[in-house]
């Protein structure tokens, strides 16, 4: 069902290409009570990475998930997407960047009811501008990534909680993007079903998928080859360019 | 290594699938929020049809009938005559000449039963007229049973029946050998006639021949109306003459009309009636584009998560205005075209009760859809304005 390479898991070489670069961004929410949700993060993404960045609620990850996903903007600092600065692209631009370059998975799945597990996953390529024939295609090969090749015709709300994860997953790797960026992927998971999509995510990434995982939980972030833990929207460790926990 | 980016694209056969999304999923909402628009347009484009079809209807009696009859009647009252006109005056007329044919009716004092059982009060409202054998010409009147009046048949005690009259007499056909009381004696029954379109006192008219009247009857035969059919191209210049043809001396107490005028005076009232209800039907087409906004504001909050998730998937927020819009556009089509259809439906049924033709003008058709359309537009552009300024980061934290 999935495949499987000879390279370590989330191996982090210095040579491969930075596909996500966030450099001393900052967050600030302006209102009657001004938050400062990122107070200066720098980290690199590089090519084949698998990354968890965990912290407790409050800590400014959901933020940086989203200045890293290009649905938000920082207040200050730069974010680089695969070679793209996002401080000089437009509202048009970012979305063309996030239909090419960019896999997200959302704790709460988000698949549209009515459709079938294959179209919400062919979906991931709606704003390609690719044919529906192609989409389906490409969707049929993601579904089978992820071991749902024999759940392709049910719709998607008939799916248990893992298998729907599971399709929401097939959708972000559909189009071959450069970085997906998963929030609290497990979180609406029991734990066996949890368990199952963590060791998926690690067999993708073996595959050569990067992938970004936000979490609260600890555990899942040790398992992983580079944990970046964020407190208070500071970086407090970085367990793959040596600062110290 | 950066490559220029390409940038994100939805194809028009996209676009229609995202936009039959929220269709798809609620059902029921947007069947109703369409059955407003729907009955909005049905009620307009059933009024055109109706209004249309009976227009036609009316043109085709018109056409049938000619504009052309007109009719003179003796005024009667106190200043308006004796209720007689001149007897030469069916001569002087037929001496205008665009005047084609005339014919002269005179009516005779005489009560009509179905026996001399009857008591004379119940004489049922119908009339007794003494016509020239040349009435059924004049105003192209046809006979339903039986014969009408011949040179022999007008000086015999005979009675040619119209429909009103021979229904309320007991006669559906006649057989030869039905006798009438008339004027206190028995006249053969030897005709009925088919209604009359324009001259309806002639339906509830007992006729008999002039010469009968004058030997059965004793009557005069002074005319009392005299109608004419006049050149179709000199119709109102024949109308300007008339009175005082008929009667030099006092033209006053001369009543000249045209029957077909009271047709086109009852189309003119329908015309207000259609104008009315018109404009009822495009308040229900409001209330139906505001049910239109009301269902997609409401879509648009709570697909909130659906918004973030296909702005995350590289959907602009163009992309996101025109799925909405479209969703409204689809919805109002929809309602628009169930309308067209259901309006039709109701001018077919109605025209055929009516034994009228069916006829709906295009106009109606592709303005009904056009102005389902256009309120759909207007309908949707608030929601989709709303649905696209709507921050990714935002939307998706809505659930």
């Amino acid at each position: 069902m999935t495949v499987r390479t000879t390279r370590r898991p989330g191996a982090w070489d210095t040579t491969t290409e930075v596909v996500l670069g966030v450099q001393d961004v900052t967050k600030e929410y302006l209102g009657t009570l001004p938050v400062r949700a990122l107070r200066g993060v720098t980290f690199d993404v590089r090519r084949g990475e698998l990354v968890a960045v965990v912290g407790p609620s409050g800590s400014g990850k959901s933020t940086l998930l989203h200045i890293m996903g290009t649905l938000d903007r920082p207040s200050a600092g730069e974010v680089v997407v695969a070679g793209h600065q996002v401080s000089q692209l437009s509202d048009r631009s970012l979305s063309a960047l996030r239909a090419r370059h960019i896999g997200f998975v959302f704790q709460q799945f988000f698949l549209l009811s009515g459709y079938t597990a294959l179209d919400n996953v062919a979906d991931g390529l709606l704003y390609t501008g690719m044919s529906l024939a192609d989409r389906r295609r490409l969707a049929v090969d993601a579904l089978t990534r992820v071991g749902l090749g024999d759940r392709m015709g049910h719709d998607s709300t008939k799916l248990s909680g893992g298998e729907r994860q599971r399709v929401a997953i097939a959708r972000a790797l559909v189009g071959g993007p450069d970085i997906v960026l998963a929030d609290e992927p497990t979180g609406n998971l029991d734990s066996k079903s949890s368990a199952a999509i963590v060791e998926l995510i690690e067999e993708l990434n073996a595959a050569g998928s990067t992938i970004v995982v936000i979490t609260h939980n600890q555990q899942i972030a040790a398992g992983f080859p580079r944990a970046v833990a964020i407190r208070d929207g500071l970086i407090e460790s970085d367990t793959g360019n040596g600062v110290s926990p | 290594m950066t490559t220029a980016l390409a940038p994100s694209r939805l194809h028009a056969a996209d676009l229609a699938r995202t936009a039959a999304v929220g269709l798809r999923t609620r059902k029921l909402r947007a069947a109703l929020s369409a059955l407003g628009i729907m009955i909005g347009i049905a009620a307009m484009v059933g009024v055109l049809g109706l209004s249309e079809s009976s227009k036609s209807e009316l043109l085709a009696q018109l056409d049938n009938l000619g504009t052309n009859l007109l009719t003179v009647q003796a005024g009667s009252g106190i200043g308006l005559g004796s209720g007689e006109l001149p007897e030469e005056a069916g001569a002087m007329i037929a001496r205008i000449g665009p005047v084609e044919q005339t014919t002269t009716v005179s009516a005779v004092d005489a009560n009509v039963f179905k026996s001399d059982l009857v008591p004379s009060s119940q004489s049922g409202g119908l009339t007794v007229q003494a016509v020239d054998l040349n009435l059924l010409d004049t105003l192209a009147g046809t006979v339903a049973d039986g014969v009408f009046f011949n040179d022999v048949t007008a000086s015999y005690p005979t009675t040619v029946l119209g429909s009103v009259a021979a229904e309320r007499l007991g006669i559906d056909e006649v057989t030869g050998t039905q006798l009438i009381w008339l004027g206190d004696q028995w006249f053969t029954v030897i005709g009925i006639l088919d209604e009359f379109a324009l001259n309806p006192d002639f339906d509830r008219a007992a006729l008999v021949g002039m010469a009968t009247a004058d030997a059965y009857l004793d009557h005069d035969n002074v005319p009392t109306s005299i109608l004419v059919r006049a050149d179709p191209a000199f119709v109102d210049d024949v109308m300007g003459v008339l009175a005082a043809t008929t009667n030099p001396q006092n033209p006053e107490e001369v009543q000249v009309d045209r029957p077909t005028d009271a047709l086109e005076a009852r189309e003119a009232a329908d015309d207000a009636f259609t104008a009315l209800f018109l404009g009822l039907g495009a308040v229900a087409l409001l209330v139906g584009g505001v049910g239109i906004a009301n269902v997609m504001v409401i879509s648009v909050l709570e697909r909130r998560s659906e918004i973030g998730l296909r702005r995350a998937l590289g959907a602009t927020r163009r992309h996101v205005a025109v799925q909405f819009l479209g969703e409204a556009l689809l919805l109002a089509a929809v309602g628009g075209i169930g309308g067209v259809g259901l309006g039709y439906l109701v001018t077919t049924i109605y025209a055929n009760v009516r034994g009228w033709g069916t006829l709906v003008p295009p106009i109606a058709i592709a303005g009904g859809i056009a102005a389902a359309l256009v309120i759909g537009a207007v309908a949707g552009l608030y929601p989709a304005i709303r649905a696209a300024r709507m921050s990714p980061t935002e939307a998706l934290r809505s659930q």
